[in-house]
C-alpha cells in the first residue's frame, strides 16, 4: 500500500513504468492475484459505471422525495443549447447529477470512493471517453490511477464523511478524477499528482452536512462540483501549473482539517445545512 | 485495505454503511442461522433507527435475510419478495444500550430449529461486525471463513477443535474465547485462512461437549 504519491512517482522513475502499473503491481502483490484477473476486475468496475449511467430513470424520486428528476432538467437545458458551460461540461454536469440521483434512488452504482461521491468519477470518465475516443483499456488504466490516488488519501487522511467531512468524499473523488484525466492526456506522475493536489486544495474544509442524515441534500449537487472541479484542476496541471504545497502535504492538510472539524458537520445530520430551520423541518417530516 | 474498496464496491445505494452494510448484516445472519427463515424480528437502534427509512436500511436488511447481495437491484422490492417467499418479519426500534450508532438486533426463527439472536453493527464503508450471538459477546466481521462453536466450558475442547483444523491444514488467523460463567456454556470464534471442509464440520457436531456448530463460509 502506498503512503505517498511521491513514493509512486519514485517507483515510476526507477522502474521506468507508468503510474498505473505501479498501482496494479503493488495491489496484485498485496492481494496475491494475477495481473490479468485484477485488470479484468477493474475493467468491470468501469463497465458497471457505464451501465449505471445508461440506466438512469428520469421519473424516479428517492424514498424521502427530496431528490430525483434533476438529471432530466439539465439534460433538457443542454439539449436546447442553453447551458453557459457548453455541451461538453454540460454532459459532465448531467452525468454527475444522474449518478448521484440513481444512488439516492437505490439503484446500482460503484462507490468511488464512497456511495455519496459516486457521481464524480463516471461523470468525468464516461464524458472524456465519449469526447476523445479513448479505448476501454486506456480507461481501465485511468481507473487504476484514480484508485492509486485514493489509496494514498486513505492512508494519509480518510475517505469517509463521518471521519473528515465532505472534503474526504467529494474532495477525494475529485482529486482521483483530476489525476486520472492527466494520465489520459499523457501526463506523468508529477503532473498527475499536481492535478490531484489542485483539485483537493479547492475543496479543503468542505463540511458533510446532509439534511436529515440522508445522502441526498446537498450530496447530489456536490457531485457536480467535484466533477467540474476535476476538469479545471486537470487543465491547470496540464498547462504546467503546479501546487505550491506538495501533493502529499495537501492530503495531510485535509486530514488535519478533518480532525479539527466539529462533529456536527461530520455526517451527523446536525450542523450546516442540516441544522437550518428548513433542514430541521424536513428531518421531522420524514422520520421512520 | 484493497484497491477495490477504494474504487468499489458495486452496490445499490444510497449509503455504504446504512444500505450495503445492512444487506451484509442480513446475509451473515441468514448464513449463521443456516435454516430457512420463517420469522424475523428486526430491532433498529441509533442512527439506523433515525435515518434508516430514508437510507432503505429496512429494505436492505430484509434483502440480506433473503440472500440478496449488496448489488442486487431487487433490494428496494425486498418487502414484496419476502411476502412471496413466506418470510414474516417485523421491524421496530429498540434501545440496545451502549452500542455503535448503526446497530441492529435480529431474531430468526424456524419451527424446527433453535432460534438465533444476533446483534451486529455497520461500522463504515460497508464493513460490519457481529457483536453478540445468542446473548454471548463475540467480535468478528465475516470477511474470512468463520467457525463458531458453542461448547460446555470444560478443559480440552479448544485443543480438540484446533488440532482437528490443523490436521486438515486449515490455518487460523484469529481466535476468540467467550463464556458466561465458569463451567457453563462457552463460545469459540475462529477465523480461518482456508474454508473448512464439510466432513470436518459434521465431525465437530458429533464431538462430546460440543453443543452447536455454526460455520460462515465465503463460498456460495
Amino acid at each position: 500500500m502506498f503512503e505517498s504519491l511521491e513514493e509512486i512517482i519514485s517507483i515510476e522513475k526507477e522502474k521506468n513504468i507508468s503510474f498505473w502499473e505501479c498501482i496494479i503491481e503493488d495491489d496484485c502483490k498485496e492481494n496475491d492475484i494475477s495481473r490479468e484477473k485484477a485488470f479484468e476486475k477493474m475493467a468491470n468496475m468501469y463497465k458497471v459505471m457505464k451501465q449505471a449511467d445508461a440506466n438512469y430513470d428520469d421519473k424516479l424520486y428517492s424514498q424521502s422525495g427530496l431528490v430525483g428528476t434533476d438529471g432530466k432538467k439539465i439534460h433538457d437545458a443542454r439539449e436546447r443549447g442553453e447551458l453557459l458551460c457548453g455541451d461538453f461540461i454540460g454532459r459532465v454536469i448531467e452525468r454527475a447529477i444522474k449518478m448521484a440521483e440513481s444512488n439516492a434512488c437505490m439503484k446500482r452504482i460503484v462507490a468511488a470512493p464512497t456511495a455519496g461521491s459516486c457521481g464524480v468519477m463516471p461523470a468525468v470518465f464516461i464524458t472524456i471517453q465519449e469526447e476523445k475516443g479513448y479505448s476501454d483499456e486506456e480507461m481501465t488504466k485511468a481507473m487504476y490511477v484514480a484508485a492509486g490516488i485514493g489509496e494514498v488519501i486513505a492512508n494519509r487522511a480518510f475517505l469517509a464523511g463521518a471521519a473528515g467531512g465532505c472534503q474526504a468524499e467529494i474532495g477525494s473523488a475529485s482529486s482521483m478524477a483530476a489525476g486520472a484525466l492527466c494520465f489520459l492526456r499523457g501526463g506523468d506522475g508529477t503532473m498527475i499528482a499536481h492535478a490531484a493536489a489542485l483539485a483537493m486544495k479547492s475543496v479543503l474544509g468542505l463540511a458533510c452536512d446532509p439534511v436529515a442524515g440522508l445522502v441526498e441534500v446537498p450530496c447530489v449537487k456536490r457531485n457536480v462540483m467535484g466533477a467540474v472541479n476535476a476538469m479545471t484542476a486537470s487543465d491547470m496541471a496540464f498547462s504546467g501549473i503546479q501546487s505550491k504545497i506538495p501533493p502529499d502535504e495537501v492530503f495531510d492538510a485535509m486530514r488535519t482539517i478533518g480532525r479539527n472539524m466539529p462533529d456536527d458537520i461530520k455526517e451527523t445530520g446536525k450542523g450546516g445545512l442540516a441544522g437550518t430551520p428548513t433542514g430541521i423541518k424536513i428531518k421531522e417530516q420524514i422520520a421512520l | 485495505m484493497n484497491i477495490f474498496d477504494i474504487v468499489g464496491p458495486v452496490m445499490v445505494g444510497p449509503s455504504s454503511s446504512h444500505t450495503a452494510g445492512a444487506v451484509k448484516i442480513g446475509l451473515i445472519s441468514r448464513k449463521l442461522f443456516g435454516n430457512k427463515i420463517q420469522k424475523a424480528k428486526i430491532e433498529f437502534s441509533g442512527s439506523f433507527l433515525a435515518t434508516g427509512k430514508g437510507h432503505g436500511t429496512d429494505k436492505a436488511l430484509v434483502a440480506g435475510l433473503l440472500g440478496m447481495a449488496v448489488d442486487d437491484e431487487d433490494i428496494p422490492k425486498s418487502f414484496e419478495i419476502a411476502k412471496e417467499k413466506g418470510v414474516e418479519f417485523t421491524i421496530q426500534g429498540a434501545d440496545l444500550g451502549d452500542v455503535h450508532p448503526n446497530t441492529v438486533r435480529i431474531t430468526l426463527e424456524n419451527d424446527n430449529a433453535k432460534p438465533l439472536e444476533i446483534v451486529a453493527s455497520s461500522i463504515g464503508g460497508g464493513r460490519i461486525q457481529v457483536n453478540e450471538l445468542d446473548k454471548i459477546m463475540v467480535n468478528f466481521c465475516g470477511d474470512a471463513p468463520t467457525l463458531i462453536v458453542h461448547n460446555v466450558d470444560k478443559p480440552g475442547h479448544v485443543a480438540e477443535v484446533t488440532s482437528l483444523l490443523a490436521h486438515e491444514k486449515v490455518n487460523l488467523s484469529t481466535m476468540q474465547l467467550y463464556r458466561k460463567e465458569r463451567g457453563g456454556n462457552a463460545v469459540m470464534v475462529i477465523e480461518c485462512d482456508e474454508e473448512i471442509p464439510d466432513h470436518v464440520l459434521q465431525f465437530l457436531c458429533h464431538m462430546n461437549g460440543i453443543l452447536k456448530v455454526t460455520y460462515l463460509s465465503l463460498e456460495e
